[in-house]
Formats: structure tokens, sequence, C-alpha cells
């Protein structure tokens, strides 16, 4: 097999990946736009491991140790997402504005209700923002 | 083109296709399902290439655990289960300018880097003894590793999510070490 299929494939599948993450509002469509970026490298991890004909298969078991990191990542993402959610009400990642620098949050401002900043919710909002 | 060559073409324009679906669809629920299918499309894509064991294993975490953490999710957070037409923010335009440059930059490396390249597929190349034989000989280490990350996720996941874990006020906190200390003295 020609080597350019998977790793076309593997190009636009990440760069679809990259257009999710910085065009998606809701915090879960970003989580899943990461996991597109995650499995364009696995796909690459994958098609390079069988062009070397790699003896100790190290590509292909990077790639199953990446599944496993990714599953770990949405499970501690969506536990992060949940906890802004049980906080502010909405998982908006353009809308967390607390640790933005400019002091007019037109967005924020209009949301209902006002969360005082606290050290714990703003670390939650840091790990929530793109 | 060869056999492999247009079932893996046809395989990825769908991977592909369902990709944007998921970047671009207006239905939250619906984007988790087209996640399915881009996933499995891409299962299929590592059968072609011959790495089975990837491919049951991609089928059984991504489609099978975290599709449904992410359905999850979406029922926890309450939202619009129709649609909805606020889920692109504001910088639609920027986010596609640089997602077409970025697949322009990768594919246009990927095609002057490798324009030559054909690789074998030999059978059972990825086939699961293969792959468990390299795993507990060559990677053990990394393996365990994992299970350590394995089991910090999983309690940050549970100390994240549970609301009665409150930190302690500082007296109590103090109460709860002088007990220690007497036992000690």
């Amino acid at each position: 097999m020609h080597l350019a299929y998977p790793t076309i494939v593997a190009a636009l599948l990440f760069s679809v990946g990259v257009y999710g993450v910085l065009a998606r509002r809701n915090a879960i469509l970003v989580l899943m736009s990461v996991e597109l970026m995650l499995n364009a490298v696995n796909l690459n991890l994958v098609t390079f491991d069988i062009w070397y004909r790699d003896r100790l298969h190290g590509g292909q078991v990077l790639t199953l140790f990446t599944i496993v990191i990714a599953a770990a990542e949405i499970g501690l993402g969506l536990a992060i997402v949940l906890l802004v959610y049980r906080n502010r009400r909405m998982v908006d990642v353009d809308r967390l504005r607390a640790l933005a620098e400019d002091s007019t949050r037109p967005a924020a401002l209009e949301a209902g209700p006002q969360p005082e900043p606290g050290g714990e919710k703003a670390g939650a909002v840091e790990e929530a923002a793109p | 083109m060869s056999g492999p060559e247009v079932v893996f073409t046809l395989l990825g324009v769908v991977a592909v296709g369902s990709a944007i679906l998921v970047v671009t669809t207006r239905n939250l629920v619906h984007a988790a399902l087209w996640l399915v299918v881009s996933f499995g499309a891409l299962a299929g894509g590592y059968l072609v290439l011959t790495a089975e064991f990837v491919a049951w294993v991609q089928v059984l975490i991504y489609v099978g655990a975290v599709v449904v953490l992410l359905l999850f999710g979406i029922m926890l957070t309450r939202a619009p289960i129709g649609e909805s037409t606020d889920l692109d923010s504001g910088n639609r335009w920027a986010a596609a300018a640089v997602a077409v440059a970025t697949a322009a930059v990768l594919v246009t490396v990927m095609v002057m880097g490798f324009r030559d390249e054909r690789m074998p597929l030999r059978d059972g190349g990825g086939s699961a003894e293969e792959l468990g034989a390299a795993v507990f000989r060559t990677w053990v280490l990394p393996f365990e590793v994992l299970s350590v990350l394995l089991l910090a996720s999983l309690i940050g996941a549970i100390v994240l999510s549970r609301s009665d874990i409150r930190a302690r006020p500082e007296s109590e906190a103090r109460q709860g070490t002088r007990p220690d200390e007497e036992g000690g003295g």
C-alpha cells in the first residue's frame, strides 16, 4: 500500500480536530475534537510501525498506550466539565472568562448567576478553557 | 490503485466526512453519534493496515467507552437535545483558516516526503499474539506505569465529581492532627 493514503487521512483528521477545538463553544464538543486529533496521531503511529516493519512493534504498542491515556483524559476532562457546570450552570468555553486579563467581560456579565472568583473554581475554569 | 488502497480510501473518506460532521453539526447528540461512525471507519482502516488488535481495542474503548462517557456528559450538563444555534463561537472563520493552513502544510509535507514510499502489508503483523508478546517482553515497564496512571485518574475523577468532599476548616484540621501527635508521644 502506498504510504500517502493513511498519512493524508491522518493529516485531514488532525486539521478537522484543530477546527473543532478552535471553533466550538461547548466544552464537550471541544473534548470530542481533541479525541479526533488523538485518533489522527494513532493512525500515523500504526502506519509508520508497519512501514518500518518494527520488530518490537513500538508504534502499535504506543497506539494502545495512547488509547488508554485518551480514556483517562476523557474521564478527568468530563469530571472537570461537570464541576464547571455545577458551579456555573453552563459549559461554554468562551464565556468562562474569570482568568482573562481585561476587565470588560460583556458575555460573562450577561450570564445569569454571577460566580464569585474563588481559587478552586478558577482552577477548574483554567482546565476547561482551550 | 490496488484493492487495499481502494478500501482504505473509502474508509478514509467516511472517517474524515463524519469527523467534519462532528465539528459542524448543530445537534450535540448527533455529534457524538457521528463520532461513532468516524471511529468505526478508522477501526476498519486499522484492519486494512493489518493492525487487528489495535482495531478491536479501538472499537472496544473508543466506540464502547469514550462515546458513552461523552453521551453521559451531554446528559449531565443538561445540554439541549434538539438543534441549537449557539454551538459555534464567534471565531469560526479564524478557526477555519487555521485548520485549512494546518491541512495544507501537513498534506504537503506528507506528499513530498513519502511520495515514492510503499509499505508491505504482511498477514498477522499486528495480531493479538505478536502485540501481546511485544507488550509483555519489551514494554512491560511502560505498561505497569500506565496502570498507575489509570488508578490516579480514577481517584482524581472520583474526587472531582463527589460533592460531599470539602476542604477541612482550619480548627478541625488542627484537632485532627493533635491525637496522632499525642499517641506518638
